[in-house]
């Protein structure tokens, strides 16, 4: 998984299946030192995150299926988490 | 996903069994300000929908092929969806 910032959200009419209703957030990758790195990527929030929230971000494709309880679906981003405080030694 | 712009589309004149009739675009993955960033790819337009200078979100790897249908194909890089708007923060 990663840590991010939610930086923004995507509305979008036209899309696959799977993504109608999904509300989808941009997030901004933190490096490990949770400085922002500038990379992002398009996620599905699973926990009603909000733009300016520090997120964690699971990043592939199995679990993201088992999050969203589909089989089948085109998706490995899932907003997993809201982060309060990250602590490092 | 990434944020992509459809720059343009491949005419393919022989494509592996399943992905007969899949629209091939030519993608410029952007950065998160919508800037150009990395070399184009090619993506399969899983909406079907996407046209020439439209902004649109791709996954890329397995879950590419996933969107298609059929999904059992030979695929890297789908157009998920296209982009109506992004709402930016205001810090």
């Amino acid at each position: 998984m990663i840590i991010g910032t939610v930086t923004g959200t995507i509305h979008s009419t036209i899309a696959h299946e799977f993504y109608r209703a999904k509300k989808l957030l941009i997030v901004e990758r933190e490096d490990g030192r949770l400085r922002r790195t500038g990379g992002y990527l398009v996620a599905i929030d699973s926990v009603g995150a909000g733009v300016g929230e520090r997120v964690l971000v699971l990043d592939e494709g199995n679990g993201a299926r088992q999050v969203t309880g589909s089989a089948d679906a085109p998706v490995r981003s899932v907003v997993v988490g809201i982060v309060d405080d990250v602590e490092t030694v | 996903m990434l944020l992509g712009r459809v720059v343009g589309s491949v005419v393919p004149a022989v494509v592996y069994a399943g992905l007969e009739g899949v629209p091939m675009l030519l993608v410029q993955p952007l950065d998160q300000a919508g800037r150009p960033e990395g070399r184009t790819i090619v993506a399969a337009d899983a909406t079907r929908m996407a046209g020439p200078d439209e902004l649109v979100y791709y996954e890329g790897g397995r879950e590419a092929a996933l969107a298609l249908d059929p999904w059992f194909v030979p695929v890297d890089h789908a157009i998920i969806g296209i982009v109506d708007a992004v709402e930016r923060d205001v810090p």
